[in-house]
């Protein structure tokens, strides 16, 4: 049985027509086809479908989708803003962050999360912040950098690229592999 | 076009002109830079399409029936009810997929779908496929299997009895075999007994490793599809696609040619995906009956049955040293428990012993290590494969020889360095970065003024090890290249690299688009990296044994160089200039001696194409055979172009009122020969590091047993098996030393797998600084700690009373 819904998502006001039992997760990939969100044991147990509603991250494997009607939803495809990465995005890639990345969709969210809350966590705020969530290729050392990274351009307004090379005093290729940001930030560069 | 068209639009990426003559004596441009990825956006964006991602129009989800029972012959299937259920489309069992496998050539073992017996709870009986997973789930319910119990095998050493041998697991593969015996390997290497005499101190034990599982965040999958035109497309989240497709042809006996396997990106493998598993061969024969796209997903349960992780092991270790510290004898005698089938095994009981032999000089070894079936999920190759339950029992033989001689053990260590040369078992050693890893971390973790000097409770532990960098020979025997790479250069300045490395989140598609960059002199973004497709890439094995990197590094190597020496010499031409003038870097083709002299490389490319036509070329890389090991039977297992080395330290706090282990900080040095991105090599240490730690305090792969729920998983979930949250971790501090081996690329060795192996070791020796007691049994979670700090004060009071 199948019931038609109205869900806020990234944004967008959309209808789906959902199985009753749905979980949000499988609205998320398997009807709308926003496969960025992951499931790791479709249990509530590594938190590789965090999502965010208004906000907060919450888990979306364990959620019936009901619950997530009247509240905005917000996936991994939903952070960036237009074509811009979000500083996390982009302190993930230049921390090297993401190893396989399977983690990394609900990681962002978590630590989006925290961020909004908060734009100075400590270390440890943020290793409670992403407690939920399991990473099994970096033991989070280069993830908790990213998201101090991150943190520290939303408060700052520098380009994560400028505080990593600032951290690891090394002069990054500054001009290689530019974010498609930096091309419309600095058109005639 | 003429070249200087380009330029507005080339000065975004290329590096700025004044900069050229920095590089213009010699250096690297990219490799040794902490660069982004080539898919770090994708990952971080959500982009990134991983198996379980790709949806197929007229898809049909499948599920496996698994067996209840440990081991038990199948009387009867009757899948009847479930093919009359609405949306079923078909049901299989193992009549209709008969062929036998095993990763190994020598070990075909396995069935897709169980043939006559079932060897493990969670064995594949069935499998239905239905138009979704909840219809192929009811139907599931439906299929009645009768078994007839066999008796069943939890402990290795009972499956080695003579009334286990009636009723074999599997039967024997020598007539009058116990078959419960997959393979012994008993190997001697100078006069071990004479040795042993010699030494002025034999320390004896007893260790125990208890077996542990990859659990990637992302669970197996597969998806079959079978085009008009008769060819089968498989994709799969497996780490070696070219093996997969061998296999996959085989079984169902297909032309090889008209197999296809594509490997997505990968949700985390650590050796739990380098090998066939049941899915793919259901969803390909599935696909091949139905005619319409197929899936598997494993439920997360499945993933701990379907396992492969690490042996658990029994060791029994003597080593003797001479007083002055050399290490006269080793002498180990290890049980291997492999659970229900092959896997790897046969190449995981040579390296539970031929691994060990170095960074130390040792003067004897002998090893004998005998793999046993049981009736529990099957073991395989998990990061560090084979060789991190014996580094366990050594290192701590180690610790303990050097407190009999009184010597501190970091300095023990140093005395025994073997430096390059030849192990004991004869492996060739060409670089050794191994004394500057130990200096590393002794000197960062403040060794000399902590080490036995802390207060009760907290407490330093050192240890080494050695691993390789690829295997000497492939799984299958056979002359050809083990890697090998594909450039196509095109006149925008584009370079397009085709290499068969299965990216698992190690960074091998960006290692490639490195080596590219450093060749052809142009950006990272101007490098696309396709991989792991048999239909568009060359071969190569797979990511397994730390590989990768020095391999298919290697043919990406010598093809870029090829395509790259076309270049330089048309440059050359062009300017009238001898082609070593010429160098290709940051956007650019430049005169080294004169850098004003320059153009953007996409004009460059457009020169060599006007002379040579269409560019692109081809490289490879095989190992070398002469002289790198030893010529007795089993000589070429372990064998490998380059070694690496890691030292580790570690802190800890042991709380003796709970038994509860922290370790607050581990200090890795690891020699990877050179780095080509210190991020990536950073990532692979910490990553090992945290592996190893969770390995020795949380984790454990364990078995119910009783008559009822014998050899059903004790906790097949990842809320019950203690993978560590980001709360769990110590600090880990990573230090690169760059050894630069002669085989490698660039110098560089692996880094994926060899950092790991200390992390176990330096955690025992640190709780044995910290409260004096020995605990040579893995894991440290707190009833055994707690348990062994009581047994120890009940032997210190009856002491006291004596």
């Amino acid at each position: 049985m199948k019931d038609v819904l109205t869900l806020q998502v990234n944004g967008d006001q959309v209808e789906v027509g959902v199985p009753t039992h749905y979980t949000l997760l499988e609205t998320l990939r398997y009807v709308l086809g926003l496969t960025g969100s992951k499931q790791g044991c479709d249990k509530g147990d590594c938190g590789a479908c965090t999502v965010l509603l208004d906000g907060e991250a919450h888990l979306s494997c364990i959620m019936p989708v009901y619950e997530a009607l009247g509240h905005e939803i917000t996936t991994v495809e939903g952070l960036a803003d237009g074509p811009y990465p979000h500083p996390l995005q982009d302190a993930f890639d230049l921390t090297g962050a993401a190893q396989c990345g399977f983690c990394t969709p609900g990681i962002l969210c978590s630590a989006h999360g925290l961020l909004a809350e908060n734009r100075s966590p400590s270390r440890q705020e943020i290793q409670q912040a992403l407690s939920g969530n399991l990473c099994r290729c970096t033991g989070y050392t280069k993830i908790f950098e990213a998201v101090e990274v991150a943190a520290e351009s939303l408060r700052t307004g520098m380009d994560p690229r400028d505080i990593v090379a600032e951290r690891y005093e090394v002069a990054l290729p500054s001009r290689s592999m530019q974010p498609l940001s930096d091309l419309l930030k600095e058109p005639h560069a | 076009m003429r070249s200087e068209d380009l330029l507005p639009l080339q000065e975004r990426t290329a590096d700025r002109p004044e900069t050229l003559s920095e590089i213009a004596g010699g250096g690297f441009r990219m490799i040794g830079g902490r660069n982004r990825g080539v898919d770090g956006f994708q990952k971080s964006t959500g982009k990134a399409i991983y198996t379980d991602d790709i949806v197929l129009p007229g898809m049909l989800h499948a599920k496996i029936l698994r067996s209840t029972e440990p081991h038990a012959r199948i009387q009867s299937i009757d899948a009847s009810a479930a093919l009359a259920l609405e949306g079923v489309h078909d049901v299989i069992t193992g009549r209709d997929i008969p062929t036998a496998y095993g990763i190994i050539p020598w070990t075909p073992d396995e069935h897709a779908l169980a043939v006559e017996k079932v060897r493990f709870v969670g064995d594949a009986v069935a499998c239905v496929a239905a138009v979704d997973e909840d219809t192929a789930n009811a139907a599931l319910d439906l299929i009645e299997v009768e078994y007839e119990a066999l008796p069943y095998y939890l402990d290795p050493e009972k499956a080695l009895t003579l009334e286990a041998a009636e009723t074999p697991i599997h039967a024997p593969r020598k007539p009058g075999g116990n078959g419960n015996i997959l393979k012994r390997v008993q190997l001697e290497f100078g006069p071990v007994d004479e040795k042993m005499s010699e030494a002025d101190v034999v320390v004896e034990g007893e260790y125990y490793f208890h077996g542990t599982t990859h659990a990637p965040i992302e669970p197996h999958c597969a998806i079959a599809r079978l085009n008009q035109d008769g060819l089968l497309v498989v994709w799969s989240a497996t780490q070696v696609p070219h093996y997969l497709h061998r296999e996959i042809a085989r079984v169902l006996g297909l032309d090889v040619a008209k197999v296809r396997v594509v490997q997505p990106a990968v949700g985390g493998a650590f050796g739990g995906k380098s090998e066939p598993f049941d899915l793919e061969f259901c969803v390909a024969l599935l696909a091949l009956r139905t005619g319409r796209p197929v899936k598997i997903l494993y439920t997360r349960e499945e993933v701990f049955y379907s396992h492969r992780g690490r042996h658990p092991m029994k060791m029994k270790y003597r080593v003797g040293a001479s007083e002055n510290g050399r290490i006269l004898a080793v002498d180990a005698e290890t049980i291997l428990d492999g659970g229900a089938y092959a896997s790897f095994g046969l190449v995981t009981t040579y390296y539970s012993g031929q691994l060990l032999t170095a960074p130390y000089e040792i003067e004897s070894y002998r090893f004998d290590s005998t793999r046993v079936y049981t009736n529990k999920a099957p073991c395989g190759p998990k990061r560090g494969h084979g060789s991190v339950q014996p580094r366990f029992a050594f290192e701590i033989s180690l610790d303990k020889v050097a407190e009999r001689l009184q010597m501190d053990p970091i300095e023990f260590r140093r005395g025994v360095f073997m430096g390059t040369g030849r192990t004991v078992n004869e492996f060739r050693v060409q670089s050794n970065g191994f004394l500057e890893c130990l200096e590393a971390v002794e000197k960062a973790s403040g060794w000399k003024e902590k080490y036995g000097k802390m207060p009760y409770g907290r407490g330093l532990g050192v240890a080494g090890s050695c691993y390789i960098s690829g295997t000497n020979y492939p799984i299958y025997p056979n002359p050809m290249p083990q890697a090998a790479v594909q450039v196509q250069v095109e006149r925008s300045g584009r370079v397009t690299v085709l290499h068969g490395a299965s990216e698992i989140g190690q960074g091998s598609d960006s290692t490639m688009a490195y080596i590219a960059c450093e060749e052809l002199g142009v950006p990272l973004d101007y490098v696309r990296v396709f991989s792991a497709d048999t239909d568009l890439v060359p071969v190569d094995l797979g990511a397994y044994s730390s590989r990768e990197t020095i391999m298919v590094g290697n043919a990406c190597l010598m093809a870029c160089r090829r395509v790259g020496d076309l270049v330089g010499g048309s440059v050359a031409a062009e300017w009238e200039v001898e082609p070593s003038r010429v160098r290709l870097a940051g956007g650019w083709a430049f005169d080294v001696k004169d850098t004003e002299r320059r153009m953007p490389i996409a004009a460059a490319f457009q020169l060599a194409e006007a002379e040579h036509g269409t560019l692109g070329a081809v490289g490879h890389y095989n190992t070398p055979k002469e002289g790198v090991h030893g010529d007795y039977r089993g000589g070429t297992i372990g064998a490998s172009p380059a070694y690496s080395f890691t030292a580790h330290v570690a802190d800890v706090e042991v709380d003796p009122d709970t038994g509860f282990v922290d370790v607050r900080t581990i200090w890795v040095a690891h020699d990877c020969g050179r780095a080509l991105n210190p991020v990536l090599v950073e990532g692979q240490i910490e990553g090992s590091a945290y592996m190893g730690h969770a390995e020795a305090v949380l984790e454990e792969q364990e078995y119910m047993v009783g008559e009822h729920e014998g050899g059903l998983h004790n906790a097949p979930s990842l809320l019950d098996y203690r993978i560590p949250t980001s709360m769990d971790c110590p600090e880990f501090v990573p230090f690169i030393v760059e050894s630069n081996d002669p085989e490698g690329p660039y110098g560089a060795k692996e880094a994926g797998e060899g950092p790991l192996h200390p992390s176990l070791p330096a955690i025992a020796n640190a709780i044995y600084d910290a409260i004096g007691i020995r605990i040579d049994s893995l894991p440290f979670t707190p009833p055994r700690v707690w348990q062994a700090i009581r047994d120890a004060e009940a032997v210190k009071m009856a002491e006291e009373v004596a």
